[in-house]
């Protein structure tokens, strides 16, 4: 814990070009900090998938990440509408996505699954019309 | 094969390539976003008829080597420069994604 370097965004939720851009600039600060690239892919597809989701489904919101000796940790936080039923959400091929996103290439209802495929911990806390925080972690072996 | 020595080559044509340097690994095929970002593997060429800005964080955040528009699909401006500035090499070609899959199989 005493190795802790932290790195803050904000996720604007109304700027749907730039979705993703937290993302991409954590994944250089990872390259710099000359971790292993498989490590960095699976935080970049995490963190991608979760800022996404914040900016489709929850108005935007803020994410942290940790970097600790022995693992990465991410939060990200939203005020949005919460989600009702987390282990529907969870099951692949399940979205609340409208039309309009769904044209642009989202609403395969993958993205949590992926979040969850490609970290070694997750967990979601949501109140339906409070927020939602999912916590993830990735394993520095 | 290297990006590079794809464009100009076999039917495809480089619309940004920032990066010509990087190996391609394997071909990925898909149009639903979060679907790529789980399944296409890091240096595959992802072909696509996707054209819109999202593309590129998928692209880089799940680490294809480069991004092939099938079926003579464009971009917009700003997308090109989006990719440049975030180091995405995209290619293009009016093959339909078979046709430029088949044709990757033979090449790389
Ligand atoms: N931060 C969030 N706030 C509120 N609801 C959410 C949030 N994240 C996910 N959800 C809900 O969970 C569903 C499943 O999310 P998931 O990311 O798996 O799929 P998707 O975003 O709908 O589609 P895809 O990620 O494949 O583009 C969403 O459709 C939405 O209803
Ligand atoms: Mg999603």
């Amino acid at each position: 814990m005493s190795d802790v370097l932290n790195f803050h965004f904000e996720v604007d939720g109304n700027d749907f070009k730039s979705a993703g851009h937290a993302s991409f600039l954590m994944k250089k600060n990872l390259r710099q900090l000359g971790l292993p690239p498989e490590t960095i892919r699976r935080v970049s597809i995490a963190m991608y998938e979760g800022e996404i989701n914040m900016v489709i489904h929850a108005r935007g919101g803020t994410a942290d990440v940790n970097v600790y000796e022995d693992c990465i940790e991410i939060i990200l936080k939203d005020t949005g509408p919460g989600i009702k039923n987390i282990e529907q959400a969870m099951q692949e091929g399940f979205s609340t996505a409208t039309d309009n996103i769904r044209s642009l290439g989202f609403g395969a209802g993958m993205g949590l699954p992926n979040m969850k495929r490609y970290t070694d911990y997750m967990n979601i806390e949501s109140e339906v019309g409070v927020g939602t925080t999912i916590t993830m972690k990735v394993n520095l072996i | 094969m290297k990006v590079k020595d794809l464009s100009g080559n076999y039917g495809f044509e480089a619309i940004t390539l920032p990066d010509g340097d990087r190996e391609i690994d394997g071909v990925y095929i898909g149009d639903l976003l979060s679907w790529v970002m789980g399944r296409a593997k890091s240096g595959n060429a992802w072909i696509t008829i996707m054209s819109n800005v999202n593309i590129l964080a998928v692209a880089s955040l799940a680490d294809t080597s480069c991004i092939i528009l099938a079926e003579d699909v464009t971009l917009e401006d700003d997308v090109i420069k989006t990719a440049i500035d975030k180091e995405i090499n995209i290619l293009k070609t009016s093959m339909d994604i078979y046709s430029a899959a088949v044709t990757l199989s033979s090449v790389i």
